[in-house]
Parts: C-alpha cells; sequence; structure tokens
C-alpha cells in the first residue's frame, strides 16, 4: 500500500463479504423452495427471496468494485484520495440503501422488473450515492500526478455504469417498451461497461502480479475492451428475439451475440499469456489463482455457456427456462465475483501487513468455491434441457415437469453447499487479516 | 504491429459506430410502422395491470415474454390455457393457490384488480413474438394451423 486514503477499500470489501453471505443464504432459501420446502413461503416468498438474491449480487459486486477503485486509482493517479471522510460517507450511504431496499422487499415494496427491483423513490439515492463516488474517483483522478490507461478504463467503466442506470428509470406503458429498456441497463451493464471496470481491474492486477510492461498490457487492455463493445452492444439485440419488437434482432442480435464470446477469449488467452511472459514471481499466489480464474472462467460461463443459446433458432426454445439460470450463474461467478475476490485476495495483505497468501486455507477456498459453482452450473444445465425438452418440445404442464427436475435441485444443494465451504473458507482468511494499518505504508507491494 | 495508440481508435470508433446503429435500430424499432405489440390496444385497464404486476413481483417467480424467475408458469398465453375464470380464481383466493404442491402468494386481489391483471394479460396474448408465442402455447399454435 503506498497511500494511507487506499484503506478505505478494505471496508468496502468487507460490506461485499458481508453481503455475500446473505446472498448465498437467500440462495438456499430459493434452492430449499424448490424441492418442496418452503417452509418460509409465509415471511419469505419465491419472488422475495430471488430479488433479494439478485439484488445482494449486484450490491456487492459494485461494493467490491467501488472498493477496487478506491484501492486502484490513488495507486495510479499517484496522489492520495481527494477527501477521506467523503467515502466513508459513501460507505455508509451505500450501505443504507441497500439493507433499506432488501427489508422493503420483504414487505411487498418493490418495483417487480427483474434485477431492477429498487423502489423508485430509492433509485434516486443510489443515484445521489454513485455520483459521490464518481465525483471522489473523478476528481482524484485529474488532480493526479498521472493518468493511466488502466485509471481510465476503470474509470469510465464506473461513469458509463451510472449513466446507463437512468434508462431504467424511465416509466412506460407498453411491457414491451419496458422490457427493451431494462436490458439498456442490465445487458449494457453485464456485457458491455462493466467488463470495462473488470478489464480495469484485471489490467491492474496483471501490472502488479506479473510485472509485464504497462504499454504491452494496456495495449492490448484497449483490444479486449473495444471487442467488448463491438459485440456487446449489438448484442444487446438476443434480449429482443420474442418481446414483441422487430424481426431485425434476430439477425443482428444473433450475428453480434455469436461474436461476443470472442471478447472473453480475448481476455483469457490475454491475462494467460501476460502470465507466461510476466518475469517477476510475485508472492501472491492466491492473487494470481483469482486473477487468472476469472479470465477464464468468464470465457467458459460468459463466452461459451452464453453461446450455447444465444442463437435465435436454440433461444426460442431455451427462452424464459433455467438454461438461463445455468448460463447466468457461472458469468457472474467467472466474471465478477471472481475478479473482485481477485482485487480483495491481492489488496489485503498490503492494506493489513499480514501476508497470509500461502495458507493452504486460501487455496482450499479458490478450488473448493470454483468446483461448487460448476457443479450448480451443471445441475442447472440439465435441470434446464430436461425442462425445455419436456414443456417446449413434448408439451407437458409446467409444474408437472418441474417435479421431474425436482432431483436436479437436490444436487444443486449439495454444490451450492460446497461453493458455501470454499467462500466461508475465504470469509475467514479475510476476518484473519485483520483491520487495515498505516504501518503498511512502508510495506513493499 | 498493433500501437496503443491504433488499439485505442479501434477502441473508441468500435464503440461509437455500434452504438449508433444501436440507437438507430432502437428508433426503427419503436417506429410506428414496425409496432408489433399492439399499442394502441393500450387500455387504462391494461396499464392498471401491469401496475399490479409490477407492485406484487410476479415477474419474481413468473415470467412473462420468457421473462422472470422460472419458479412459476410463463404467462404469455395464459387466457388461452386456461381461460379467464380460472386466472380469476387464483387472483381473488384467500387461500394459497398450490398446484402440485408449489405455493403462490394468496394475494386475495378485488374483482376490479383481477379484471385489470386479466386486461393486461389479453393485450400480452396478441403480441407478436416472432414465434415464441407458439412454443410457450401449443394452443395457438393449433389455432395458427387452423
Amino acid at each position: 500500500m503506498k497511500y494511507k486514503s487506499q484503506k478505505v477499500a478494505y471496508w468496502f470489501f468487507a460490506l461485499s463479504m458481508l453481503l455475500l453471505v446473505l446472498q448465498l443464504v437467500y440462495g438456499f432459501i430459493m434452492g430449499f423452495a424448490r424441492i418442496g420446502m418452503d417452509g418460509l413461503h409465509d415471511f419469505i416468498p419465491f419472488n422475495t427471496a430471488r430479488a433479494v438474491h439478485t439484488n445482494l449480487l449486484v450490491v456487492w459486486l459494485l461494493s467490491g468494485f467501488m472498493g477496487a477503485a478506491y484501492y486502484i486509482i490513488p495507486e495510479e493517479a499517484q496522489r492520495e484520495l481527494v477527501n477521506v471522510k467523503l467515502a466513508y460517507v459513501q460507505l455508509i450511504s451505500l450501505a443504507l440503501v441497500g439493507v433499506a431496499a432488501i427489508v422493503g422487499y420483504h414487505f411487498n415494496w418493490w418495483e417487480g422488473r427483474k434485477f431492477l427491483e429498487i423502489p423508485r423513490q430509492l433509485d434516486f439515492l443510489v443515484v445521489a450515492n454513485v455520483l459521490l463516488f464518481l465525483g471522489l474517483i473523478l476528481a482524484t483522478l485529474f488532480k493526479g500526478k498521472r493518468r493511466t490507461t488502466t485509471a481510465l478504463v476503470l474509470s469510465m467503466g464506473l461513469f458509463f455504469a451510472a449513466l446507463l442506470y437512468i434508462p431504467g428509470m424511465l416509466p412506460f406503458d407498453s411491457q414491451v417498451t419496458d422490457s427493451f429498456f431494462r436490458w439498456w441497463v442490465v445487458h449494457l451493464w453485464v456485457e458491455g461497461v462493466w467488463e470495462l471496470i473488470m478489464g480495469g481491474i484485471l489490467s491492474f492486477l496483471l501490472i502488479k502480479l506479473t510485472g509485464v510492461d504497462r504499454e504491452v498490457i494496456e495495449k492490448w487492455l484497449y483490444v479486449i475492451v473495444g471487442l467488448t463493445f463491438l459485440s456487446g452492444v449489438l448484442g444487446t439485440g438476443h434480449h429482443y428475439y420474442y418481446i414483441g419488437v422487430n424481426k431485425i434482432w434476430l439477425i443482428v442480435g444473433g450475428i453480434f451475440s455469436a461474436l461476443e464470446p470472442l471478447a472473453f477469449l480475448a481476455m483469457a488467452l490475454f491475462a494467460v499469456n501476460m502470465y507466461r511472459k510476466g518475469e517477476k514471481k510475485h508472492p501472491n499466489k492466491l492473487a494470481l489463482f483469482w486473477t487468472l480464474g476469472a479470465a477464464i472462467v468468464s470465457f467458459v460461463g460468459a463466452g461459451l455457456l452464453g453461446f450455447a443459446h444465444t442463437l435465435p433458432q436454440t433461444n426460442l426454445y431455451t427462452h424464459g427456462t433455467l438454461v438461463t439460470a445455468m448460463h447466468g450463474h457461472l458469468a457472474f461467478w467467472g466474471a465478477y465475483a471472481m475478479i473482485v475476490l481477485a482485487i480483495i485476495s491481492y489488496s489485503l495483505p498490503n492494506m493489513t501487513g499480514r501476508k497470509l497468501y500461502l495458507s493452504a486455507r486460501g487455496r482450499a477456498a479458490f478450488w473448493l468455491s470454483n468446483i461448487g459453482m460448476i457443479g450448480m452450473t451443471v445441475a442447472f444445465g440439465v435441470a434446464g434441457v430436461v425442462q425445455v425438452y419436456l414443456e417446449r418440445k413434448f408439451k407437458m404442464e409446467f409444474m408437472e415437469v418441474q417435479n421431474e427436475i425436482s432431483i436436479h435441485f437436490v444436487v444443486l444443494l449439495i454444490c451450492a453447499s460446497v461453493l458455501t465451504f470454499g467462500i466461508a473458507l475465504y470469509i475467514v482468511d479475510f476476518i484473519k487479516h485483520g483491520r487495515p494499518t498505516d504501518e503498511a505504508l512502508e510495506l513493499k507491494t | 504491429m498493433l500501437s496503443k495508440k491504433q488499439a485505442r481508435t479501434f477502441f473508441l470508433g468500435g464503440t461509437v459506430v455500434t452504438f449508433l446503429i444501436f440507437i438507430g435500430l432502437t428508433i426503427f424499432s419503436f417506429s410506428k410502422e414496425q409496432d408489433q405489440s399492439n399499442y394502441e390496444n393500450i387500455t387504462e385497464e391494461v396499464v392498471r395491470g401491469k401496475k399490479i404486476w409490477e407492485a406484487n413481483n410476479c415477474m419474481g417467480c413468473h415470467t412473462i415474454l420468457g421473462e422472470g424467475a422460472y419458479y412459476a408458469p410463463e404467462l404469455t398465453k395464459v387466457i388461452d390455457r386456461r381461460g379467464k375464470g380460472y386466472i380469476k380464481a387464483v387472483l381473488t383466493t384467500p387461500v394459497p393457490w398450490a398446484p402440485n404442491g408449489r405455493k403462490m402468494v394468496a394475494y386475495g386481489f378485488s374483482d376490479e384488480e383481477a379484471e385489470d391483471l386479466i386486461a393486461f394479460f389479453d393485450w400480452i396474448d396478441d403480441i407478436d413474438l416472432n414465434g415464441f408465442d407458439t412454443v410457450v402455447s401449443p394452443i395457438a399454435k393449433e389455432k395458427m394451423n387452423d
């Protein structure tokens, strides 16, 4: 750690960990409900658990991204954060808005639009919070001694993520239009600007961990984010095939989303190649595991599994089935959860001065959580494919099919337990690092 | 070999061009002639129905236009499959509806609210979904073949 203000990141990461635990709890509530154990139905019906599960994901990832930015930007800009107190204000307000939304979902206070359930009144607080965050980051960046590509790409990602929240706040009378612009937020976040954030964090980590020249890494960063946008923006069309808009989207969405895996492939190849080229042997192998893991698993989860159901001919049958849940889980895990866990693994020893990265616990956390998540993906995939055939091809009743596939949710729960065990070990490691301290300033990172 | 400047031009250029095409296609899709949703048939009841749909996060279990949570049935073409009487009973019952053991929240909607939701589903049913409607509703397919 080079600057005192980087310590703010620790508390954003701590909030992330707390919300991740809660996300797992609500995931289990849904998993058990699917095998008929829905004892909590009166207090936490499925739609509440579902909204909480996905929104916690978004908030813990955002908190992780913000923590990453507070850690990375001072180091890249070579100066302290412009205002540390305001950063803590931003952290606390983020936590409060998040908690208010989650509690509200238990009392039917929401806006039932998938992923964007946060009620309108709280939307404005989210906007205010994000503006404060961006103000702090951008002011630090522009007052800094240098403006690196890594910092610019990361900041651009955060800025456009904030800007793209707005289409989701527009009111529409038509379900079709509503859905159309909802994807402007959701798709252009996860298959667009969030990838800038991921790319920025990835590039920072690769520079630190491999020792490859910054110019080389940042050049390829441009190529990767270029490919991401080239395919991802028009790739939004794959959400528009069957929601009541023009057939042109079948062609545009089909072609460009078929190109989307290329961006992820480039990212995976880039990370692995930089690792091979690197002469610096950074002792924090754990951070390297998570970094390379993120690049590779995101290619499989987001790239390949996305492609598996993105062609219009396939999507006609898989649209609105558990096949989507299969892709969603491994994509979010690989691309975003793992990159947040990577930056935490890298920065935690630097902020606290405790180098715990050689522990067997850390490695077990990596492998167990990954094996668990891959198992879950397979379980969702099998359930989804069976659902497609029975329901869409053989025209069986929805609930008859659900009963047929419930066994796959038993498998899902077992794999989810493995994942949870891995995450628990990760959090034990997190806690064992202790609090951040100014004494860590002298450490070489 | 590619320089950093060229790489940046590729990124910025590609982004601007694809985004402009995207906006163009969006405007095209929502032009009057291209409407597949029978926009003019959105009545006050339909709008009220959509609000009830959102206020109770129905999408948190069901899917509509193929979007939602896969825990409960797809509701596009639900009137074709079940008829209005059945739907009204589900919406107004004070005890949880639980076909095959999976519970729905007992919303106990008023008659008027149920009618609004049915109007909403009715409007959804007539949207041209580029073929997806025939996949989610066998009856719709039979009708088309007649």
